[in-house]
């Protein structure tokens, strides 16, 4: 029992700065730029111009139909063959950064057409173009409602980078099985770094709570 | 009460048209709407439509604002632009109409996540480019008129639904536009905040701005209107003073529309 403990103890350390220089910072990158993409492809989606519908439309079926870790297999082994070399780091980011702005262009489609056509003709009575009504009135309502769906993507991401593993970033589940592997303690690691992720879960749904309960300060529910 | 707000275009001399419409016609996927209306807004006046639900009222108004486009037909203004529609029309055309008037919506349509102060002066600041504290100054004067100049910081869902269409209205009185639309601004509203709403419309058109009204109510109509159109089936079918409109109608469907309204038992 206490070699057991002081195996836990020994690998918490190595595992969390896994989590601390890997998967967190992959996370938070790859979420922030997934974002980006995503509201230009809601955007090209909502433009009613057929090719930008279309593009969006291929990307978001592309991605969505077809498994993670073969896309982040084409970006880090595939590409190089035809001149694109990536380090691992970034082909990560690049991988997550695509898939999350596949699911979550969808997620912003959807809060942008959640908000009332009144909210449009209102932001264009009073002068504004279609580009402000969107940034000024849209988007911010649009934000509320799609904070639930996006905390999803984006807890789901936290554990998705663990694919990264297989492209060898360092990150918290490439350290456990280095640990596992040295030490043959593989139920130990392994749980031990599935507590690391779900703490880290944990915490992130705490934030969630909070940006939802501060956005709806200012709506009341139809 | 008497003399035009300040921040309005002097008006010219009564008579003069401010706003002309020919021939406007819109279908929306095959039914049509609107089949062929004329209409004319003078300088100053106000002009009430009526008519049975669905007979284009508001889609004449949503068409002024540039908010729909039409099939055809000629929208103009005396003092700006004046748009030729046909299939060929681009939305920067149509969207060059809506400087010149501002819409009150039957359902508010205030910005929720804004206060009251930030509803009015968004267009002001962000569409006209004033100054923040131009459009605020504006902004708390015009609310002040309304009786709503302590609620600058509240949100809409705070506010009564009367109190969320005179917020609504001055919205619009901050664009100065020459034209103000109403789209049925008191059907939303419960039966006891209907007075203060119209209050504040009858003031506005004592004041000389000029308006196109659409309107359930036919006394307010006939208290403030100095044209009444009856609109039925996309097409006007009466127009003349409130008075012989809603008085003596001439018209068989006007005379059975305006008895409805007023015998609903």
């Amino acid at each position: 029992m206490g070699e057991t403990w002081q195996l836990v103890l020994d690998s918490f350390w190595p595992l969390l700065q896994g989590a601390l220089v890997g998967t967190i910072p992959l996370t938070l990158i790859s979420f922030a730029l997934g974002l980006v993409i995503a509201l230009v492809v809601a955007i090209m989606r909502l433009s009613g111009r057929r090719v930008l519908v279309g593009l969006g439309r291929a990307y978001v079926s592309a991605i969505r139909g077809t498994p993670l870790l073969v896309q982040l297999f084409v970006i880090f082994y595939g590409l190089p063959q035809v001149g694109l070399t990536w380090a691992a780091w970034p082909s990560a980011v690049v991988a997550f950064s695509l898939n999350v702005g596949g699911y979550a262009a969808e997620i912003l489609r959807a809060a942008i057409l959640s908000v009332p056509a009144g909210q449009w003709e209102a932001g264009y009575t009073v002068g504004m173009s279609r580009a402000q009504t969107l940034r000024r009135i849209i988007l911010p309502q649009a934000a509320r409602v799609s904070v639930p769906p996006l905390s999803n993507s984006f807890i789901s991401l936290v554990k998705d980078t663990s694919l990264a593993a297989m492209i060898l970033v360092d990150e918290a589940f490439k350290v456990a099985r280095e640990i596992s592997s040295a030490t043959n303690e593989f139920l130990i690691t392994y749980m031990e770094v599935a507590v690391i992720y779900w703490l880290i879960c944990v915490m992130l749904s705490g934030v969630q709570d909070r940006i939802e309960r501060r956005l709806e300060r200012h709506v009341v529910r139809a | 009460m008497s003399s035009a707000p300040d921040h309005t275009p002097a008006p010219p001399s009564g008579g003069s048209p401010l706003l002309e419409v020919s021939g406007l016609r819109k279908s929306f996927g095959g039914t049509e709407v609107l089949t062929s209306i004329d209409l004319r807004v003078d300088t100053g006046t106000v002009v009430a439509l009526i008519g049975p639900s669905g007979s284009g009222k508001t889609t004449v108004l949503r068409c002024l604002n540039g908010l729909e486009q039409p099939d055809a037909g000629v929208i103009s203004f005396a003092d700006g632009p004046a748009v030729t529609f046909s299939a060929t029309t681009t939305r920067r055309r149509r969207e060059s109409l809506r400087t010149r008037s501002a819409m009150v919506f039957q359902g508010y349509n205030l910005f929720p996540h804004r206060t009251v102060l930030q509803n009015v002066t968004e267009g002001p600041i962000h569409a006209l480019g004033r100054t923040k504290a131009e459009a605020e100054e504006l902004a708390v004067r015009l609310l002040d008129r309304v009786g709503l100049a302590e609620r600058r910081d509240a949100y809409p869902h705070e506010l009564s639904g009367g109190q969320q269409q005179r917020v609504g209205i001055v919205r619009a009185l901050a664009m100065t536009p020459s034209l103000l639309l109403f789209d049925e601004p008191t059907s939303a509203l419960d039966p006891e905040l209907v007075g203060d709403v119209l209050r504040v419309i009858k003031e506005l058109a004592e004041e000389g701005w000029t308006m196109v009204l659409v309107t359930h109510e036919l006394s307010f109509a006939r208290d403030v209107a100095d044209e009444v159109v009856f609109m039925d089936g996309g097409v006007v079918v009466e127009r003349g003073p409130a008075s012989q409109v809603l008085g003596e109608p001439r018209q068989e469907r006007t005379q059975r529309f305006v008895h409805r309204l007023l015998n609903p038992f």
